[in-house]
């Protein structure tokens, strides 16, 4: 930090927050509308969000791939964002809340991990 | 003895000082809801792999009428997200060239909305078939 | 006929004598073709000879006349008292420190100017017998839009990023390093990349945009910014692997 010259190891969580931004732009909108109010609204049948249908599509390998992807790039996405938010406001925070807020991302990532490979194939 | 005293203007609440400012802080906030929105579809996960019950349980969290209140409030927030990335894009991504000359930044950006939109039909059809019984 | 008038609200700094700057109220006949700076020059001449600002060409080149007009980053030049509805308020370029009144200190900035290496270092080494370094049209048309700063400081002025942390290089200076990175008869990239990928380089960048919305020149500053993070995204993860040709793209 204080060697202005040293390399900045942000390309890693820069291009984290570049992917997870482009897919929640991309779908964001849609998957909220599709978990929150599809089926209330008419787009979805009822058994859209059933038990089967969802443990079907999380068995799949192409479904654990989405739902993975898209559980951790918005995590990375959000947390990269909120953390360069906090230095806009006048918060320069240091490493302890740069591990802090990343690190809610980190655990995240795990838990979406675990709970996927829990599913099954 | 130099006279001169540089006087340096402190930066405390700069982003009101400017309506561009206060919609660049808008579209970062968008990010708060993006997390939120991680962590209720991580829930799901954890709840899909406890087994059905969990699984009704997140169900049940959804038709709860704050849950939709906050869920439709995430949906605004997101929906702004991706209006403000688009817009942005020009700026962050190489020129197109056709031939010699660089594409305008709107037409990037419409295009980039235009393969939001196109992304999102195809998201709901893909979950629409799902429901069915298989693609 | 009596002349119209205007209120121009100036940002005063006298370091000999005041503790902060204070803004002082001038009354100011103005036409159609009234310019801020035209305005400026008439309180100076006419009103209060004391006031310190800087310009030189009057038409939007010499890039020194850059100053906060009604709020934001503009040229004084180029900006006319006609479009504003009341006061004018007119401030020294935000970001940089009050040196007195309008005028600004501009070393840092010129110093981050220099440390991009804004010259040719030619790929090879030609002798003068082997005649000039040639390049195409298209191969220019690749640099051309860079080229166009006139150094007025507005993209700082205009970079919240700028503010917060002085050390960051700021939109001006990396736009300078990508007209030489692009440009086909430079070998400098390699060079210039540290700086790009050091801290502090681009990665202070959180894709604000307002740099390129100021710009008087249409440079794109924040385009020049963004490209080069993912140039230093790519030597990032890839710089262990051997290195192809010492530049790409323009050949
Ligand atoms: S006086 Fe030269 S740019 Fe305005």
């Amino acid at each position: 930090m204080n060697d202005p010259l040293k390399r900045s190891h942000e390309p890693i969580f820069w291009l984290l927050f570049g992917a997870g931004g482009m897919l929640a732009a991309m779908l964001g909108a849609m998957l909220v509308f599709l978990l929150a109010f599809g089926v209330p609204s008419g787009l979805l049948p009822a058994e859209a969000l059933s038990y089967t249908t969802m443990r079907d599509f999380a068995g799949n390998v192409f479904g654990k791939g989405f739902l993975f992807a898209v559980v951790a790039l918005f995590f990375w996405h959000a947390v990269h964002r909120i953390f360069h938010s906090l230095h806009d406001i006048g918060i320069h925070a240091g490493l302890p809340a740069r591990v802090l807020v990343y690190g809610t991302a980190a655990i995240g990532t795990l838990i979406a991990a675990a709970a996927l490979l829990a599913i099954g194939f | 003895m130099s006279a001169r005293r540089p006087y340096i203007r402190p930066m405390a609440r700069w982003y009101l000082r400017d309506p561009f400012f206060i919609e660049y802080m808008a579209h970062e906030g968008t990010a708060v809801f993006v997390w939120l929105f991680a962590l209720e579809l991580l829930a799901g996960l954890v709840c899909l792999a406890l087994g059905e019950a969990a699984w009704n349980g997140f169900l049940a969290w959804l038709d709860w009428l704050p849950a939709q209140i906050a869920n439709g409030l995430v949906l605004l927030m997101l929906l702004y997200h991706g209006i403000t990335w688009f817009l942005i894009l020009p700026r962050t991504i190489p020129p197109v060239r056709i031939g010699h000359a660089r594409l305008p930044g709107w037409v990037l950006s419409a295009a980039g909305m235009m393969a939001m939109i196109a992304a999102s039909a195809v998201l709901a059809t893909g979950a629409w078939l799902l429901a069915r019984g298989g693609l | 006929m009596k002349p119209q008038t205007k209120t121009v609200a100036v940002l005063r700094y006298r370091p000999e004598q005041d503790k902060e700057p204070f803004w002082q109220d001038y009354e100011v006949p103005f036409a159609e073709d009234t310019s801020v700076l035209a305005a400026l020059n008439y309180i100076k001449d006419e009103l209060d000879g004391t006031l310190s600002f800087r310009w030189s060409c009057r038409q939007a080149i010499c890039g020194s006349c850059g100053l906060m007009i009604g709020g934001k980053p503009r040229l004084a030049c180029k900006t006319f008292l006609r479009d504003f509805e009341g006061k004018v308020t007119v401030e020294a370029l935000a970001h940089f420190p009050i040196e007195r009144d309008l005028v600004v200190v501009m070393d840092d900035f010129i110093a981050k100017l220099e440390r991009v290496k804004p010259w040719l270092m030619p790929r090879e080494e030609r002798a003068p017998e082997d005649g000039e370094y040639r390049q195409t049209p298209q191969e220019m048309s690749l640099y051309e839009q860079f080229a166009g700063c006139i150094n007025c400081g507005l993209c700082y002025a205009a970079c919240p990023q700028v503010g917060l942390n002085p050390n960051f290089l700021g939109p001006g200076a990396i736009a300078l390093l990508h007209r030489y990175n692009l440009d086909s008869r430079d070998g400098g990239s390699e060079e210039r990349m540290k700086l790009i990928s050091a801290e502090l380089g681009v990665f202070n960048c959180t894709a604000v945009g307002y740099c390129s919305a100021v710009c008087p020149k249409i440079v794109d500053p924040a385009n020049a910014v963004n490209v080069n993070k993912m140039n230093s995204a790519r030597d990032y993860f890839f710089r262990f692997l051997p290195r192809p040709a010492p530049k790409g793209g323009c050949q």
